[in-house]
Formats: structure tokens, C-alpha cells, sequence
């Protein structure tokens, strides 16, 4: 059997593994963190970009216009939540009605359905929390909204039942041509030999491909800081609300989430540290006064959490898919940042079809395109939540108070495939600790859980991946 | 099925509400409580302080607690733990639900709301940085130590130094972590001194007034703070940063009622506590529900809240029974240098004296504390200093409670003391 | 010369206390008679209350919360605590229970501040 390796379990990583999983072949994900969804697929706006915004005749016009169209059937295979809110650019200056026009254009070319250019009161009647200084906005109706580790978990289980096997905690070093085939190297030593190999490495792409191809790329990581306000405030936007784009991206968006929350951000700063997660005092100070420029009365009380995402930009500025040439077997995507997120179902069909092929690969005549998610309380009816404790007593213990998650949903979550392995996980899986009181009360419930589920010691519990244990020791 | 009187919350409040419910006549009683134990966050307050004003002695969380969950089980009423309340509505129809019984229905006739509060998170005070491990609040800390066993860190930073905070710092020193410093943004303590004494100076923990955290460092987990002090808009000044090495952050900026279930029901709220407006039965703008302890608004001290909380399970079987009392309300404000007072609002021909709980918004020395009733001082109290940080209460004899309940405006306010 | 915060009140005066002879000790800064009474306390004798945790085996809860049943002095507050290393009671346990007896030849306690039924934990 041929043996594909995909390096990154981020949205890309993982919906190339689902949608490779058509094939029969040896499929594995190799990822550094302990989770999927763990780089810049966890930290974005969750936008489901109409494609007006792309450069015609770019690969991420095409991808996003494409990836785009597939949600809405995708999003029911693999239950997760993805909704069309629609999505308005604003425009506060009457002296900037050709940047709409100029967007429209754009957009029809791309292929996008649907554009309209409304007045400010049109955006004010369906948003009347929009400011009275919006004079008239571009209104796209494809745009939606989606959870984007939900997503890219959903992908992740879906493949792992289709026969991928997930590797974590595995760091990649570089890859050697060896003949026809390609070897990785990881940084514990251990080797894979590969018919195939898909650099989905997100920020590390430029580096792993650097490493045996004669073509170099750069990724420049642009930190976005982001702050997200509580269920209460969801009353603000239904829809996503884009200022005019500048030179450095979108501007800052004020979105709602799927679940209900708004997000404000992000900011957009070119910085060297690949790693470099923090939240600034400047940066969220930004996300929040320019939030402020759409929504005049959002206010930091109902701020519930903050956090940065590093979007991989390529310096060449569109996306890099394919063949990475020098007869490497070396399938690329490389700068996949906003739409990424859009494109990532496209770029996944076509990455799989282009590596079936290359490597002459038969279809799984077992493939499932199917997956359930966990089953989730909060969202029950009171018929549904009395017959799932019937069947599963531990949904009748509520160990998120504010996202009511129950004990079963996060056991759930861990023993699943390519389950929840720390308290992160199980966050990003169920929601525990994702609500207004951020796991004050539930993490050392939840903790307790995953020791036991884990066969695991309290002290060996960690919050996301080696490194970051919880507690140190025991009360002696 | 059918219940008198249900009760959402089996801590301080909870426990003497039911007491007290029961006492003046109601039997038809359920507690629901979420956690396995009856007591609320008292069973991991392990520190004594508590009771002087109940008991006239010095007991420690679990031991006040205790007292109560006796009291309730003297009585055989009826209690759930392990149950959480999934909603309620203006019907007082209540769901719940726990891994033995499963989703329960029930119709009551009256429902407390004794759920207690919340600490602010880090959210909600915007500090930058990073994500990593090793930053909870201090309540959190308090329960992996006190609860489970296990200790949250070894070098310890505490942003705000509130009760919690102060506790948190002496308990962390007992089990042989280094507090290295309090962070407090305020130029003064919300804590009381005694804490700040037998918590802080004890064991030489500097208390750093006027400061706060900037920015939070570290992989993983966290491996220093860099705090900085504030200028008179509490907003941090540059070049003053200081960077402190630890492994640790424990908030303690704050608690905030847990009113989730409140909303559910149209319960009017109160932005200036965050918990529900109520008249001098204890009852909210939602008919039948009534409301008590640190859900309506934070006490400081546990014996005002199972006071309070005695009173509300009273009016509650008061009203079952149909002694309803009707009609006009009188508004009591607050003003001058008093943030709130609760109850809000004083029924006409409520009887029993009225006490009123308030809290001021800033340090005042020699002033008095008057209600005021149409422009006419009915009652006046000296204090030598008051602060955001102590509860006030007012307790008006049956005369002035007659002019309060008479007038058509009352204010509570602080005045200088004429000299 | 010692300086203290009063925890009698709110007020939290500032005190002075000279302490330079044991026989004649002088509060200044107190506002009241209480005042002056605590200085005086405080430098010659402070005693605190000490409250901690143990383990418990096979209770319904991990550990038991325990306090001195009367103030010890300060200064002893971590032999104190150090006692309580490594002890372990068993379930069921009964608020006031002994759990280590004659602290430091103190002939003051650590009791029990909670009562914990049998159950699974610290097997």
C-alpha cells in the first residue's frame, strides 16, 4: 500500500487527510502539538469569506468562491456548526463609494452570488447597533460564520474512521528526497519514507519545503489580537460586519460566532516569532477602539476572553498549491492565510485528487462520509436531555454551569478518536470553560475527568500539550 | 410534579433560607444544590473569621456551614445534591437535573434564588499576554488546594486584594509556596485589615497599592508577570514596569452574582450590584421569585448573608401562604457616596422594620449615614470611616420605617459631619 | 518601635508601639481604647488561630480541613503546620475530632473543622 505522509493537523492537514481518505493508501498525519487544530486554525475570525475580497483570477479568489459553496453540505456530513449570516463591508466616508463599487466589481468577477451595494440605513435596518456614521456598505448574503476547530476536529474524526492514523506530539525536522520516494525526519530521530508528502505545516510550511526544495518561499507571521465578548452581548450583530480594507487586510471585523458570542478583532502586525502568542495592551487597545468605529455601544464589560492568531502570510501573496517541482513528491500549500479558513474544503479535494493521482491511488470502497459530533446538552430539548440521561446518567451532571456541558459530553470528547488529551481539548470539543466565568468553576472538575479517563495523575493534567501543567504537586 | 417552595442553592443562603421558610410554616420545601456536600464555597474556605456575629464565635467556613446544614437536616427538609438548575421562568416552573434522577419538572409556588456569585475572570480585566498555565482565580487555587489536595503553583503573583486574595496568599505561604507580591490597582484595599494583618504583614508579603499587571509571560506555563504602577485614571504608566519571576498568577478582582438563571425569568436586574432588584420582602420584580445572599449582592461577611437570607425564607412562606403583600412600592436611591442599598424598593404596607444593606463608593472619614425621606433626615448614623470594601447596614426602628414607607422619595446618602 | 496596622475596625489605625520597655509599653496612633490593647498584644504575645488541610483515607473527600481550637503564638504558626506533614486520617472523621493532639506542648489541638463520611477517596 502506498504510504502518504501529511505533515500539520490544522484545517488544511486534516481536511486533506478526510478527503484523501477516499483512496486506499497508508495515511499519516504527523503534528507537533497534542491536538489538531492547534496553530493558526484555532485562533481566526471563523469566517466563511464570500470571495468579493480576493484579487480575480488569484488561486484564493478561486479557492474561496469554491471552498465557499461547499459548506453548507460538508457542515451536515460532519455536524458542525456553520451558519450563512451574511455579511456587510462598511463604508464610512462618502468619499469612498468607488472602494465599494471596486469590491463589487471584484466580486462578480470572482464568481460571488448575490453582492449588493446598500445604504447605511439598509445596514441599519437589519443591524440597528451599526454606527449612524455608515453611509453605505457592500452586502454579501454567502458569507457565514463557522467554528474553526470544530471544523477541523470534525474533519480529523472523520478521517481517523476512514482508516488515517494521527501521530502527535511528533515534530518535524526536514525532509530528504530518497529516489522516487521522500523521507521525513523527525526531531526524535524517527523516519518516515514516504510515496508522497502534503506540507500543511501552516508557519512551518516555508521551512519544510526550504529543506529539500530548490524553490524557497518565506512566511511572515502577522499577529491578529482578537477579544471575545459573552453571549450577552450577541445582541449586537447578527451579521459579519467588515470595515473597508486597507493595505494591511480586512480592518477589524466585529463577527459573530456560532455559538453566539462576538468577536472584535483582529489586529494585523508582521512580526518575526513564529511562536509568539500574546495578547498586547496596544493591540487589544486597537481591536477594541476601532471595534468601536462599527458598534458605538460595544463596551469592555461583557469581555469574556482575548487571544492573538498568527496568520502564515507568504510573501509572494497568494496561495502556494502543488507540486513543489525538482520531481520531489512534495505536494505544497504553503501562505494559506484568510481565506484559508473559506478555501480549506477546495484546496482539500483538489490537494487529495492531485496526490490520488501522482500516486495511482484506487478509491476506499469503505469510505464514510459521515461523522456525529458529540452529542450537546445545551442545545437539547427537555425531551432529548431526559432520554440522553436515561441512556447516559453522566449527562445529567452539569459540570459547565455556563455553557451547561455535562460530565458525559466531556468523556465523550476524550474517548473518541483522536480525542481531547488536556483541559484545551476538551474546551475546544465541548465548550467547557469556554463561557463567561472562562473554567473557573469547571477546570478542576474537568481535570479530575480527563486524570480519570486518562489513567492519568491530577499532576500530569496539562492545559495545552507538555509544558503546561496545571497543578505542581500534591498538598503534603 | 408540585413543590411549595424551591430553593436553587444549598450554601450559606440556601441553608438558612429553607431554616427560616420553615420555621414560619412551610414544609413543602426542596434545595436544589449542584455540588455532592451541602455548604457552598464555605466547605473550601477552610480559614476561621467566620460567625462572630451569629454564633458570637470564631468558626472556620466548614464549621459555619455545619451549623446550617444541621439546622436543615433537624428539620427533614428535603434536599438534592449533585443537581443543577437548568432554568426557570416567570411561571416558576423549574427544571433541573443530576446523574441519579435524572431531568426533573417541577411547579413551584415560590422559588429563592440562593446560587451565589462568580469571580471575575481575566477576561473580563483585559491583562495582555500569554495563555499558558499557571494563571487562576483565586477561588479556583483555593479549591485544587483546599478540596482535591493539589498545590496550583510554587511562586506565586496576586493581582487584587480582596478577601479571597489576602486568604489565598497566606494559604499558598502555609503550604510553602513564596507569594511574592499583592497587586492591588486601587489605592486602597478592599480586603479587611484584619486580612491584610494576619494574611500579608505576617509573613512579610508586600502589598503594592496603585499597581497591576501588564502583561503576563511564558511557554507553556507562566514564568513572570511584569506589573507596573497606575496613574489617578488607574490606567498603567510607562517606564514604570517591573518584571517578577514566578510561576503562578491568581486573580482576586472581583465577584459578580450569578444571575444566569435570573435572566431566564425576567428578573429585573440591577447593573450597579448585577443582581436582582427586590423590595423589603426579598422578591423580585418576577412575582414569587424572591432572592438572597451573594446572588442579589456580595457580602462581605456570611453572617449578613444567612441574616438576609433568614429573612427572604420567611417572607417567601409568607407568601405561599398568601399574605401577599400588595400594591405601591416606595424607591429607596442612593446617592451621595453611596453606591447601592439594597432592597431597592420598600412595599407601603410592608410591617416589619426595615433593615437596608449598602455599600459606598469610595474611603470616607467622619461622615454620617443618613436616610433621607422627602427632604426630611429620618435617620442618621456616625461613622468614623467607611469603605467600598465593608457592607454598611442601616437598621430603621418602627417609626422611621413608617416615614419611609410614607414618603414619596427616600434616599440613602453620606453627608459630612458638622463640626 | 513597632509599627502595626489596628485590626479592630475599619479605621485600621497606624500604631506605634514602644516596646522599649516590656514593664511600661506605649501605643501611639490609636483612635480608641481597643487600639491600645491590641499594640500592646501584638509585641508582646500575638497569637493567631492556624487552619490547614490533611489527607483523608477513604472518605467521601480527599482531604479534612483542621484548625488550632484555640490562637497559638505566631511565632510557632510553622512548626505548627509542620506537624500536620504527611498525617493522614481515616473516614469517617467527626467535626472537633482530634486529629493531632497537644501542639507543640502548647496543649492546644488540631481538630477537625469538617465532618467526611466514608467514601472512595485516597485509597
Amino acid at each position: 500500500m502506498k504510504k502518504i505522509v501529511i505533515i500539520g493537523a490544522g484545517v488544511i492537514g486534516c481536511s486533506i487527510a478526510r478527503e484523501l481518505s477516499r483512496y486506499e493508501a497508508e495515511i499519516i498525519v504527523l503534528e507537533r502539538e497534542n491536538d489538531v487544530a492547534c496553530g493558526t486554525t484555532k485562533a481566526n475570525s471563523g469566517v466563511v469569506h464570500g470571495g468579493f475580497d480576493a484579487k480575480p483570477h488569484t488561486k484564493k479568489a478561486w479557492y474561496n468562491v469554491r471552498g465557499n459553496e461547499m459548506f453548507d453540505k460538508l457542515s451536515k456530513e460532519l455536524d458542525f456548526p456553520f451558519r450563512r449570516n451574511g455579511a456587510y463591508v462598511l463604508c464610512f466616508d462618502d468619499t469612498k463609494w468607488d472602494g465599494l463599487k471596486k469590491l463589487y466589481d471584484q466580486g462578480v468577477e470572482n464568481g460571488v452570488k448575490g453582492l449588493k451595494v446598500v445604504t447605511g440605513d439598509e445596514v441599519r435596518k437589519r443591524e440597528p447597533y451599526v454606527s449612524d456614521e455608515v453611509k453605505g456598505a457592500l452586502w454579501c448574503p454567502s458569507s457565514g460564520i463557522v467554528s474553526p476547530y470544530e471544523m477541523t476536529i470534525a474533519y480529523a474524526e472523520n478521517a481517523a474512521a476512514n482508516g488515517v492514523k494521527f501521530v502527535f506530539e511528533k515534530t518535524v525536522d526536514r525532509l530528504e528526497k530518497s529516489g522516487e520516494k521522500i523521507k521525513v525526519v523527525c526531531k526524535d530521530g524517527d523516519v518516515y519514507e514516504a510515496d508522497a508528502v502534503v506540507n500543511a505545516a501552516g508557519l512551518y510550511s516555508d521551512e519544510l519545503n526550504n529543506s529539500v526544495s530548490s524553490t524557497k518561499y518565506k512566511i511572515v507571521p502577522r499577529k491578529g489580537e482578537y477579544m471575545l465578548l459573552d453571549k450577552t452581548s450577541g445582541y449586537l450583530t447578527s451579521t459579519t460586519l467588515f470595515q473597508l480594507p486597507t493595505a494591511m487586510g480586512k480592518g477589524i471585523l466585529v463577527v459573530p460566532s456560532v455559538h453566539g458570542n462576538v468577536l472584535l478583532g483582529p489586529t494585523a502586525v508582521d512580526i518575526e516569532d513564529k511562536e509568539c502568542r500574546d495578547t498586547t495592551y496596544d493591540g487589544l487597545a486597537e481591536a477594541f477602539d476601532k471595534a468601536r468605529i462599527t458598534v458605538p455601544s460595544v463596551t469592555k464589560k461583557t469581555v469574556i476572553t482575548q487571544f492573538t492568531g498568527l496568520r502564515a502570510h507568504a510573501d509572494a501573496g497568494d496561495f502556494v498549491v502543488g507540486w513543489a517541482g525538482d520531481d520531489l513528491p512534495l505536494y505544497n500549500l504553503i501562505g494559506i492565510e484568510s481565506p484559508g479558513l473559506t478555501a480549506a474544503p477546495a484546496l482539500a479535494v483538489q490537494a487529495a485528487e492531485d496526490v490520488a493521482d501522482y500516486t495511482a491511488l484506487a478509491f476506499n470502497k469503505n469510505f464514510n462520509p459521515i461523522r456525529k459530533g458529540i452529542p450537546c446538552f445545551a442545545t437539547m430539548t427537555e425531551n432529548e436531555r431526559a432520554e440522553i440521561i436515561k441512556k447516559n446518567p453522566l449527562y445529567g451532571r452539569i459540570v459547565c454551569r455556563c455553557e451547561v456541558v455535562t460530565e458525559g459530553e466531556i468523556v465523550d470528547s476524550i474517548n473518541r478518536p483522536v480525542g481531547a488529551k488536556d483541559l484545551d481539548g476538551v474546551k475546544r470539543r465541548t465548550r467547557a470553560g469556554m463561557g463567561r466565568c472562562q473554567s473557573g468553576f469547571c477546570s478542576e472538575r474537568v481535570m479530575e475527568i480527563i486524570a480519570r479517563e486518562r489513567g492519568i495523575d491530577m499532576t500530569e493534567v496539562t492545559k495545552s500539550g507538555k509544558g503546561s501543567e496545571i497543578v505542581v504537586g500534591r498538598v503534603e | 410534579m408540585e413543590k411549595n417552595l424551591i430553593i436553587i442553592g444549598g450554601g450559606p443562603a440556601g441553608l438558612a433560607a429553607a431554616k427560616s421558610a420553615y420555621d414560619a410554616g412551610e414544609r413543602d420545601i426542596l434545595i436544589l444544590e449542584r455540588e455532592d456536600r451541602l455548604g457552598g464555597i464555605l466547605n473550601q474556605c477552610i480559614h476561621n473569621g467566620f460567625g462572630l456575629h451569629t454564633f458570637k464565635e470564631e468558626l472556620t467556613g466548614p464549621e459555619y456551614a455545619a451549623r446550617y446544614i444541621k439546622e436543615v437536616l433537624d428539620r427533614k427538609i428535603e434536599y438534592k445534591t449533585g443537581t443543577t438548575a437548568l432554568s426557570i421562568d416567570k411561571n416558576k416552573r423549574v427544571t433541573c437535573a443530576s446523574e441519579a434522577e435524572g431531568l426533573m419538572i417541577y411547579e413551584a409556588k415560590a422559588i429563592i434564588l440562593a446560587c451565589g456569585c462568580r469571580e471575575r475572570p481575566r477576561g473580563a480585566i483585559n491583562i495582555a499576554g500569554c495563555r499558558a498555565a499557571g494563571i487562576f482565580s483565586a477561588g479556583t487555587a483555593q479549591k485544587l488546594i483546599n478540596i482535591d489536595g493539589y498545590m496550583p503553583g510554587k511562586e506565586v503573583v496576586i493581582l487584587g486584594s480582596g478577601d479571597i486574595g489576602l486568604i489565598m496568599a497566606r494559604r499558598m505561604t502555609f503550604q510553602g509556596a513564596k507569594v511574592k507580591a499583592v497587586v492591588e490597582l486601587m489605592p486602597y484595599s478592599s480586603g479587611l485589615n484584619r486580612n491584610i494583618v494576619q494574611c500579608l504583614n505576617d509573613f512579610d508579603i508586600p502589598l503594592m497599592f496603585s499597581h497591576t499587571v501588564v502583561d503576563i509571560k511564558g511557554k507553556g506555563r507562566v514564568s513572570s508577570v511584569v506589573i507596573a504602577a497606575v496613574d489617578e485614571k488607574l490606567n498603567p504608566i510607562k517606564g514604570t514596569e517591573q518584571e517578577i519571576k514566578c510561576d503562578t498568577l491568581l486573580l482576586s478582582v472581583g465577584l459578580l452574582p450569578e444571575n444566569e438563571l435570573s435572566r431566564m425569568a425576567d428578573v429585573n436586574l440591577s447593573p450597579v450590584t448585577g443582581g436582582a432588584v427586590v423590595d423589603d420582602d426579598m422578591m423580585t420584580g418576577t412575582d414569587g421569585i424572591f432572592a438572597c445572599g451573594n446572588v442579589l449582592h456580595v457580602h462581605d461577611l456570611v453572617d449578613f448573608v444567612s441574616e438576609e437570607s433568614e429573612w427572604a425564607g420567611a417572607r417567601a412562606a409568607a407568601y405561599i401562604r398568601g399574605e401577599k403583600a400588595k400594591g405601591e412600592r416606595v424607591a429607596i436611591g442612593a446617592e451621595g457616596g453611596v453606591r447601592y442599598v439594597v432592597p431597592q424598593y420598600a412595599l407601603r404596607d410592608g410591617e416589619e422594620n426595615l433593615k437596608l444593606r449598602m455599600r459606598v463608593g469610595n474611603v470616607y472619614k467622619n461622615v454620617r449615614l443618613c436616610v433621607v425621606c422627602d427632604g426630611e433626615e429620618v435617620y442618621s448614623k456616625k461613622c468614623m470611616i467607611v469603605t467600598p470594601g465593608e457592607m454598611e447596614t442601616v437598621s430603621l426602628n418602627e417609626k422611621q420605617t413608617r416615614a419611609l414607607k410614607n414618603c414619596k422619595k427616600a434616599t440613602v446618602c453620606l453627608k459630612a459631619v458638622e463640626r | 518601635m513597632k509599627e502595626m496596622i489596628c485590626t479592630c475596625c475599619p479605621m485600621g489605625c497606624r500604631l506605634t508601639v514602644d516596646d522599649s520597655d516590656l514593664n511600661d509599653i506605649r501605643v501611639s496612633g490609636n483612635t480608641c481604647p481597643r487600639g491600645a490593647k491590641y499594640g500592646k498584644d501584638e509585641v508582646t504575645c500575638p497569637k493567631r488561630m492556624v487552619t490547614s488541610v490533611v489527607r483523608v483515607e477513604g472518605g467521601e473527600v480527599a482531604m479534612l480541613s483542621v484548625k488550632t481550637r484555640e490562637s497559638i503564638e505566631k511565632s510557632r504558626i510553622f512548626d505548627a503546620l509542620a506537624l500536620l506533614k504527611g498525617v493522614t486520617v481515616k473516614a469517617p472523621v467527626k467535626i472537633g475530632d482530634v486529629v493531632v493532639a497537644d501542639v507543640l506542648g502548647t496543649g492546644v489541638d488540631f481538630i477537625a473543622t469538617k465532618d467526611v463520611a466514608v467514601g472512595p477517596h485516597g485509597k
